[in-house]
C-alpha cells in the first residue's frame, strides 16, 4: 500500500520536474517582449474602436504610438486633444495641435427646394439607390435620404429629418470618426475644421452640373457663378466642376459670401443674427 | 422537350401582344439620341449643332472595339448635344434632332424586296456590322462584330439563334419571326458565312407554336438551318443557359460562349445583320412591345431610336390612371423608368405599364431558410448566401462563392416567399466585386 503511494509520488514528482524543465525553455525560447507602454496608452484612449484615426481599433493604435517617433499624422479624433496630451505624456513625447473636426452634409436638397420627380421603391440602402439610378429628385449628385450615414454613425450624432428627408448632424456627438463619411455612396458628408461656437460657413451642394441644370434640378444648387470667389478677400473660395469650395482654414467667417450667393447655397449656422442697418424712413409722396 | 438542367422559374407569360401585327410608330417631333447605346465605350460625336443629318447618317463613330457606331434616325437639324436621362436611369449624353420630314441616306435600299444572294465575304459582313452600329438586340446590346470576330486559337462550329424571348409580356422577337422569317433566315445565313460555320440552330420556346411551324417550314429551304422547340422556363434566353438546352455544353464560369466552339445571336439581331448587309440600312429602328394589363391598345411597333417613350405610350392609348410602374424591357430583368420622356435605344424590347397593385414591392421578412432561391438559380448560385455577404460588406467572401457569375436574371427574387430583394443586394456585391478586381488589376 506505502510503496503505490511512493511510486505515485516519485512519478508524478518527476512527471513536474521534466514538464517544468521544457515549459522554462520553450517560454524562454518564445518569449514574446510586449512594451508595457501599450497597456498604459490603451487605458488613456477611448476605447471607441471607430476606426476615426486609420486603424483597426484602440489596441492597434496604441502600438502606433509606442512605435513612432512623433506624434505627426498620428491623432484620435475622438478623444482630441485631452487623450493625445495623455497619451503623449506617457511616452514622453509632444502632441501636436490637431484641430478637432466635425462633418457636415454638403447637401441643402430638402424637398421644398429639390422637388421629387420619381418614387423609389427599392431597399432603403443609399448605396442600391444610388447604383440604380440617379435618384428620386432630377439632380444626380445630392443626398437619397436612405440614412447609411445615420446606421454608419456609432454615436448617436445623426438622426434623419423627416421634414427634409436629410440627415442631421449633432455637433455636440459628433467625433468626426469618418464613418458616416465612408458610408456615403455619393461622398456628401465633409469633415470640416470645427469652429469657436460651432459656427460653420460652407457650401451645401455637390452638385458639378452646369448652372442651368443644375439650378432646375434644386433651387438651392451652387450654379457656380463665381460670385463668391470674388467677394472673398482670403482668396478661400475655389470653383472646381463648376461647384464652390470654401476652404475652412482660410475662411475668417467675414459672411460675404453668404449673402453674395444668388441661390443661398452658401449656409452659415450658429451665428448670431445680422445687424440690420436702420431703415431709412422712406415717406411715400401722395399725390 | 429540350430545356436546361438547373434552376429556373415560370412567371406567368401574360404575352398579351402575340397576335397583334407590327406597325410604325409616327415620327416624333423630335428625337434624342443617346451616344452609348450599347456595352463598351460610348461612341464619339461626329456632328455639331445646327448640321442637317438625314436618316441613317453616322452622327457617333465607335471608340475602340468594343464599340458601335450611332446613326441618326430621322432627318432633320441638330438642336443640341445634352445630357438625357436613359433608360439605365443616369444621365448620359444626346444628340438632339428637330425632326423635319424623313430623307433616307441614298444608300439605303428601301424596297420590300428579299435579296436572298450574300455577295459579300466573311471579313467585309464583319466590318459592314461594325459600320452599322449593330449590337445585341435580345437587350445587352454587345457588339455584334467582336462577336462574330472570333480570336486566334478558338473556333465555332455551331451558331446559336436565341428567338426564346423567355420574358414575360415581351413578343416582339416572336412577331418579328412571324412577319420577317425569311429575312431573319437570311441573316442567320449572313452570320454562318460571316462565322465560317455550316451548322445553326434556332431555339424558340414552346409557346409559340406559331413561330416554330413558320420558322420550320421556312428554314427547310436554307442549308444547315434547324429549328427546335424548347420547353417554356426561364431565363432560357440567358445565354448560358440556351446553349445548354440545345447543344448540352456547358460555358465554365468566368468564359464565353466561344470557349465551347459556339456563338449566340438574337433573331432581332439577325434581322438587323439582314437589313444591314443586304439593304444597307444601319441599326436605327427595332421592333418594341408596348403592353400592360390596363392598357387600352397594347402593341408591337418599329421604333426609331432616340423616340421619347412618351410617344409609344401615346400611341398605346395613354398613361392608364393606376399606372404605378412603367418597365423598360421585361418585367423579369426590365428598369424602372423614373420619366416618360426617356429615349427608346437599341435595347429596348418593351415598355410595360404595371398597375399600382401589381408594381408594389413586396414587405421584407426574415429569411427562413427555405432555398427556394437556392433551387431557382439556373447558375448553381446561393442567393440567400450572396444577398447576406454583400448586406455585411463581406466582398471578399462573396467573390469567393462566385458572385460575379450572377446574369441578375432576377428568378431568385421572384421564388422568394418572404419577398427578400435578393437580387438587389447581389447586384451591389457583384458591382463592388467587379470594381475591387479591377483595382487589383491597376495595381500589378
Amino acid at each position: 500500500m506505502s510503496l503505490t503511494i511512493l511510486i505515485t509520488v516519485i512519478s508524478l514528482s518527476l512527471l513536474a520536474l521534466i514538464s517544468s524543465v521544457i515549459l522554462y525553455f520553450v517560454a524562454r525560447k518564445f518569449k514574446i517582449f510586449e512594451d508595457p507602454r501599450i497597456d498604459e496608452v490603451q487605458e488613456v484612449l477611448p476605447a471607441a474602436n471607430c476606426g476615426g484615426c486609420g486603424f483597426a481599433g484602440c489596441r492597434n493604435f496604441a502600438e502606433a504610438l509606442v512605435k513612432a517617433e512623433t506624434f505627426e499624422g498620428l491623432n484620435c479624433p475622438v478623444g482630441g486633444a485631452e487623450v493625445m496630451g495623455k497619451a503623449a505624456k506617457i511616452l514622453g513625447r509632444e502632441a501636436p495641435v490637431v484641430d478637432p473636426l466635425v462633418a457636415v452634409l454638403l447637401c441643402n436638397g430638402s424637398p421644398e427646394f429639390r422637388p421629387r420627380t420619381s418614387l423609389y421603391n427599392g431597399v432603403n440602402d443609399c448605396r442600391i439607390a444610388h447604383s440604380l439610378y440617379i435618384g428620386e429628385t432630377d439632380c444626380s449628385y445630392g443626398c437619397l435620404s436612405r440614412g447609411d450615414c445615420v446606421r454608419a454613425c456609432n454615436f448617436e450624432a445623426m438622426y434623419m429629418n423627416p421634414e427634409t428627408g436629410l440627415p442631421v448632424i449633432i455637433d455636440e456627438k459628433c467625433v468626426s470618426c469618418g464613418a458616416c463619411v465612408k458610408a456615403c455612396p455619393r461622398n456628401l458628408i465633409e469633415l470640416r475644421k470645427k469652429a469657436k461656437k460651432d459656427r460653420k460657413i460652407y457650401v451645401a451642394c455637390s452638385n458639378c452640373d452646369k448652372g442651368g441644370p443644375a439650378k432646375r434640378a434644386c433651387k438651392v444648387a451652387c450654379i457656380a457663378c463665381t460670385k463668391c470667389v470674388k467677394v472673398c478677400e482670403f482668396n478661400a473660395i475655389t470653383i472646381e466642376n463648376n461647384l464652390a469650395y470654401i476652404d475652412a482654414f482660410k475662411c475668417t467667417f467675414c459672411r460675404k459670401c453668404a449673402t453674395e450667393c444668388p441661390t443661398c447655397s452658401i449656409l452659415e449656422l450658429n451665428f448670431p443674427p445680422r445687424k440690420t442697418k436702420p431703415e431709412t424712413q422712406e415717406e411715400t409722396i401722395m399725390v | 422537350m429540350k430545356t436546361f438542367p438547373v434552376g429556373g422559374v415560370h412567371p406567368p407569360e401574360n404575352k398579351l401582344t402575340a397576335g397583334i401585327a407590327i406597325q410604325y410608330l409616327p415620327l416624333p417631333l423630335t428625337v434624342a439620341i443617346p451616344v452609348s447605346q450599347h456595352i463598351g465605350t460610348p461612341a464619339n460625336v461626329i456632328i455639331n449643332k445646327g448640321d442637317s443629318v438625314k436618316t441613317g447618317q453616322v452622327i457617333a463613330e465607335n471608340k475602340g472595339f468594343v464599340s458601335a457606331n450611332i446613326h441618326s434616325s430621322v432627318s432633320g437639324k441638330v438642336n443640341r448635344i445634352d445630357t438625357v436621362i436613359d433608360s439605365t436611369g443616369f444621365k448620359q449624353n444626346a444628340v438632339f434632332i428637330d425632326v423635319e420630314g424623313d430623307e433616307w441616306v441614298s444608300t439605303i435600299d428601301r424596297s420590300s424586296e428579299i435579296i436572298t444572294d450574300i455577295k459579300l465575304s466573311s471579313d467585309e459582313i464583319t466590318k459592314k456590322c461594325l459600320e452599322s452600329g449593330i449590337v445585341g438586340l435580345g437587350g445587352a446590346t454587345f457588339p455584334s462584330h467582336v462577336k462574330l470576330t472570333v480570336p486566334a486559337g478558338k473556333k465555332c462550329d455551331i451558331l446559336i439563334i436565341n428567338g426564346v424571348e423567355c420574358e414575360p409580356y415581351l413578343t416582339s422577337d416572336h412577331r418579328l419571326m412571324l412577319e420577317r422569317g425569311e429575312e431573319i433566315l437570311i441573316g442567320t445565313s449572313i452570320l454562318m458565312k460571316a462565322l465560317k460555320v455550316t451548322r445553326a440552330m434556332i431555339g424558340i420556346e414552346n409557346n409559340k407554336q406559331d413561330a416554330i411551324s413558320h420558322m420550320t417550314k421556312l428554314a427547310s429551304a436554307f442549308q444547315g438551318i434547324s429549328v427546335h422547340a424548347l420547353k417554356v422556363k426561364y431565363p432560357q434566353g440567358a445565354e448560358k443557359q440556351l446553349i445548354k438546352a440545345l447543344i448540352n455544353r456547358e460555358v465554365p464560369s468566368g468564359r464565353l460562349p466561344l470557349d465551347v466552339n459556339t456563338v449566340v445571336h438574337n433573331v432581332g439581331t439577325a434581322f438587323a445583320v439582314y437589313e444591314a448587309v443586304q439593304k444597307n440600312k444601319p441599326l436605327f429602328e427595332r421592333v418594341v412591345t408596348i403592353t400592360g394589363k390596363q392598357v387600352s391598345k397594347p402593341g408591337n411597333y418599329f421604333v426609331r431610336t432616340g423616340t421619347p417613350v412618351s410617344k409609344l405610350i401615346e400611341a398605346a392609348g395613354g398613361l392608364p390612371d393606376n399606372t404605378g410602374k412603367i418597365i423598360s424591357g421585361g418585367p423579369m430583368m426590365g428598369k424602372s423608368l423614373s420619366n416618360i420622356e426617356v429615349p427608346v435605344v437599341k435595347g429596348t424590347s418593351g415598355i410595360i405599364l404595371f398597375p399600382k397593385n401589381e408594381s408594389e414591392r413586396m414587405e421584407s421578412r426574415p429569411c427562413i431558410r427555405c432555398a427556394k432561391c437556392v433551387s431557382a438559380c439556373a447558375l448553381n448560385l446561393e442567393p440567400y448566401l450572396l444577398m447576406s455577404l454583400s448586406e455585411k460588406d463581406m466582398f471578399e467572401r462573396a467573390e469567393r462563392e462566385r458572385i460575379t457569375d450572377c446574369m441578375e436574371c432576377g428568378s431568385c427574387s421572384f421564388a422568394c416567399p418572404a419577398g427578400r430583394p435578393l437580387l438587389d443586394y447581389i447586384r451591389l456585391g457583384k458591382s463592388t466585386v467587379i470594381k475591387m478586381a479591377r483595382e487589383r488589376l491597376v495595381k500589378k
